[in-house]
């Protein structure tokens, strides 16, 4: 039965999260994107409000009960709401766990998940971009090559969050003609994690490119084992996952534009009086709900359990345009001083931009 | 809860009108296209079976009543949404002329009381087909509707209500005030010196005398549909046919519009979201049309392929694609509000702004995308995109409806933000 409200549980973890990000993440955001890093007290603060422990069954160490994609794009969207660098930041742990939650054996749950559910934040990582224009997840560069009880890995990788500090990395890689995803364990020989990278946006989230020149891991470290991985439905968490923090980033900037626009005046009264103000916040907030709906429906199908490729595929472009609107239209509101760094929504423009280069950087 | 199933008994309702659509209305789409003035009667007569079962409500949401008396969750509006999309994806124009109590029947529902609601409902259960319609805009004021002149002026006896004025853009005007035993809903001030608050709806019956036709407008689109202008001289209808009370409660410092004005702008809350739904039906149709037609001809669509490596065309498509599903859920939940019995006034403009914006965009894309063949009138899809334009129009302009959405967001009153 069609219905737009989160339920009671849903509820207090959107209001949990969304207190966290209004108390602790924003205030930060400017200082980290200018430094370059988000103080870790603002991460393990983050991580202690067990978000995905909560999506983590009990017997792997977890509180949860089952994995919601939906409840899962209803806190995305307050992390993202918060700052983006740190959203990404907080989720890294993520893009190793939900893969294994999904698609590994139960050998890789049980060795792995449990560690994820430390009262201390888990760096673990996984590596899927490249460094190319026509990077795809379907036909990656990066190949992974049986020989007798192990697999070669070779190729670079780009966009990895916290590499350096990574203790594993799920690493996916070409094997025939499929994507696969391996376990790389910390201090592996031949994983080279190059500079940290430098972007346009997400300046407080270290981000590297890592080379990978004939990488041995063991069998046991492919993702499923025999069965493989289910590259689709791992990408489809992700689209979902960065529609969602596309609507919080979005979301921020709009009522960053609204507070400003009804306290700024011109010729005598504030500008929000003027239509050609109005009508613009009224375009954000439309393009804002319509972005959480598609995305809302996205999860709803992953959860239903059904096939959700052109949902996710479709809720991701919309956000990724939806978000680029938003923002850019918050700048143009505050005129001038948009444009400067002391006022935030120049950097959720440049965060913003960066989704329609994202993918596999998020899941929840 | 956050769920997007949808109840079996819409799905199935949504089969059936889907073959309707295809087997009744799209084969006669063109031929009352381009014959505007003649009524439709296969799709008339057949559709009415329909609308005299369901007692002619065709735009009010009514809930069934559970025989065991089990509480249901409402869900009229839902279904009201779905009806609009499904007929106007047959073909938006002959929706627009079908029988029943429409906007006319909408306003009765929403303001009348029990024993107006017997008398001017009753005939849409039984008979010959028939038609309601609402008056509202005149050639000097559309959305400004506290501009309105017409009025009404009450008899010496108290029992006659004198109404002068011209109506125009009455959906249906035709087959309401002349061609059927139905009525206009017509709105008129009985005192001009009190703005708003002086603004009553009046029900004048079919065939009243001083209440004439006076042009039949030839329009871009929904040509199937009858747009009259309407004149009233010295028209003389009954003290009861008016809505809600006579009185004039004048508004003091700090109130907003007065309450029975308020309440006819709540139809708005019901209305408008209908309407996007039906502009959504033709974006529908032309959607699925435009990407068979490519398919057919070797088109490949790819779904989560990056923005940047799409093709032009899968590009277009997608974003088409995209776009009309955002504009449907945004329906959805204005309609699930409603049902649910929560204020919506700010979801309602919302979803038409999107649904009216993007059924045009979607519909004048795809006439690009099929080049020559978008352009013929060999294919219904220049037809859909004339027939689109509409949806950005009436029921509130795409402007006025974003003022609503901005003046609920930044909270302003309309006198703050004009």
């Amino acid at each position: 039965m069609i219905a737009f409200t989160p339920n009671d549980e849903q509820q207090l973890i959107i209001e949990t999260v969304r207190r966290y990000a209004r108390e602790r993440v924003r205030p930060a955001a400017h200082d980290a994107d200018e430094s370059g890093a988000t103080p870790p007290e603002i991460i393990s603060t983050g991580w202690e409000l067990g978000l995905l422990p909560s999506a983590l069954p009990e017997q792997y160490g977890g509180f949860g009960d089952e994995h919601s994609a939906v409840t899962g794009a209803l806190a995305a969207e307050e992390l993202g709401y918060g700052d983006l660098a740190a959203a990404l930041h907080l989720l890294t742990p993520n893009l190793f766990g939900i893969p294994l939650l999904h698609c590994g054996t139960e050998e890789q749950k049980k060795k792995w998940l449990p560690q994820l559910t430390d009262a201390e934040f888990v760096p673990a990582t996984a590596a899927l971009v490249e460094p190319r224009w026509d990077f795809s997840p379907h036909t990656l560069n990066t190949t992974a090559e049986r020989a007798q009880n192990n697999y070669v890995l070779n190729g670079h990788k780009a966009f990895v969050p916290l590499a350096a500090e990574a203790q594993a990395m799920l690493v996916y890689a070409r094997e025939g003609g499929a994507t696969q995803a391996f376990i790389v364990e910390k201090g592996t020989s031949g994983v080279t994690i190059l500079d940290r990278e430098k972007n346009m946006g997400l300046r407080a989230l270290p981000t590297y490119e890592v080379k990978f020149e004939d990488v041995r891991v063991p069998r046991e470290a492919r993702l499923g084992g025999d069965a493989g991985c289910q590259i689709d439905l791992l990408l489809n968490y992700s689209r979902v996952a960065l529609a969602s923090l596309a609507v919080g980033v979005a979301r921020g900037a709009f009522e960053y534009a609204c507070d400003y626009a009804k306290q700024r005046e011109t010729f005598g009264r504030p500008i929000a009086q003027y239509q050609s103000i109005a009508f613009m916040l009224a375009e954000m907030s439309i393009e804002i709900d319509a972005a959480r709906l598609m995305a809302w429906e996205a999860a709803w199908t992953l959860d239903q359990g059904k096939e959700a490729t052109q949902k996710a595929a479709l809720a991701k472009q919309y956000a990724d345009e939806a978000v680029l609107f938003v923002t850019d239209r918050a700048v143009q509101v505050l005129g001038g001083h948009g444009y400067i760094r002391e006022h935030p929504v120049e950097r959720w423009l440049r965060d913003g931009r960066g989704f329609a280069s994202f993918l596999g950087m998020a899941m929840i | 809860m956050i769920d997007f199933e949808i109840p079996t008994p819409i799905e199935r309702q949504m089969q059936l009108l889907g073959m309707l659509g295809e087997q009744v209305m799209r084969p006669i789409a063109r031929y009352y296209d381009e014959h505007e003035g003649e009524r439709p009667w296969e799709y008339i007569n057949m559709i009415w079976q329909t609308v005299r079962a369901q007692g002619g409500r065709t735009l009010a949401a009514g809930d069934e009543k559970s025989s065991s008396g089990e509480k249901k969750p409402r869900i009229g509006n839902l279904i009201m949404v779905h009806t609009v999309e499904a007929l106007s994806w047959g073909d938006a124009g002959l929706y627009l002329s079908t029988p029943g109590g429409a906007l006319g029947g909408a306003a009765v529902e929403a303001t009348g009381t029990p024993e107006q609601k017997e008398r001017f409902l009753k005939r849409f259960g039984e008979g010959e087909p028939k038609w309601g319609a609402m008056a509202m805009t005149e050639p000097q004021a559309g959305s400004d509707t506290a501009s309105i002149r017409t009025n009404a002026r009450l008899t010496d006896d108290g029992k006659y209500w004198i109404l002068n004025g011209e109506k125009i853009f009455v959906t249906s005007g035709l087959m309401a005030a002349k061609e059927s035993p139905g009525f206009v809903v017509v709105w008129a001030t009985i005192d001009p010196t009190a703005g708003r608050a002086g603004m009553k709806p009046f029900v004048v019956e079919s065939g009243t005398p001083g209440m004439t036709v006076a042009k039949l407008e030839h329009k871009h689109g929904i040509r199937a549909s009858d747009t009259a202008a309407i004149v009233f001289q010295d028209c003389r209808i009954p003290f009861d046919n008016i809505l809600g009370s006579a009185e004039v409660a004048r508004p003091t410092a700090g109130e907003g519009a007065p309450k029975g004005f308020k309440g006819a702008m709540k139809t708005f809350d019901a209305t408008r979201p209908a309407v996007a739904a039906g502009a959504l039906g033709i974006t529908r149709a032309t959607l699925e049309f435009t990407a068979k037609y490519l398919k057919d001809r070797g088109v490949k669509v790819r779904y989560g392929v990056p923005l940047h490596q799409q093709t032009a065309i899968e590009r277009d498509l997608l974003h088409m694609e995209a776009q009309h599903r955002a504009s449907w859920l945004l329906v959805l939940r204005a309609a699930a509000k409603m049902d649910a019995g929560e204020e919506n006034t700010l979801e309602a403009s919302m979803c038409k702004v999107k649904a009216g914006a993007v059924a045009n965009a979607v519909a004048q894309k795809a006439v690009e995308l099929l080049g020559p063949e978008g352009y013929s009138c060999k294919l219904l899809v220049e037809k859909w995109m004339r027939d689109a334009r509409i949806n950005d129009i009436y029921e509130g302009t795409g402007q006025i409806n974003r003022l609503v959405v901005a003046r609920r967001l930044l909270g302003y009153s309309s006198k703050e933000l004009r």
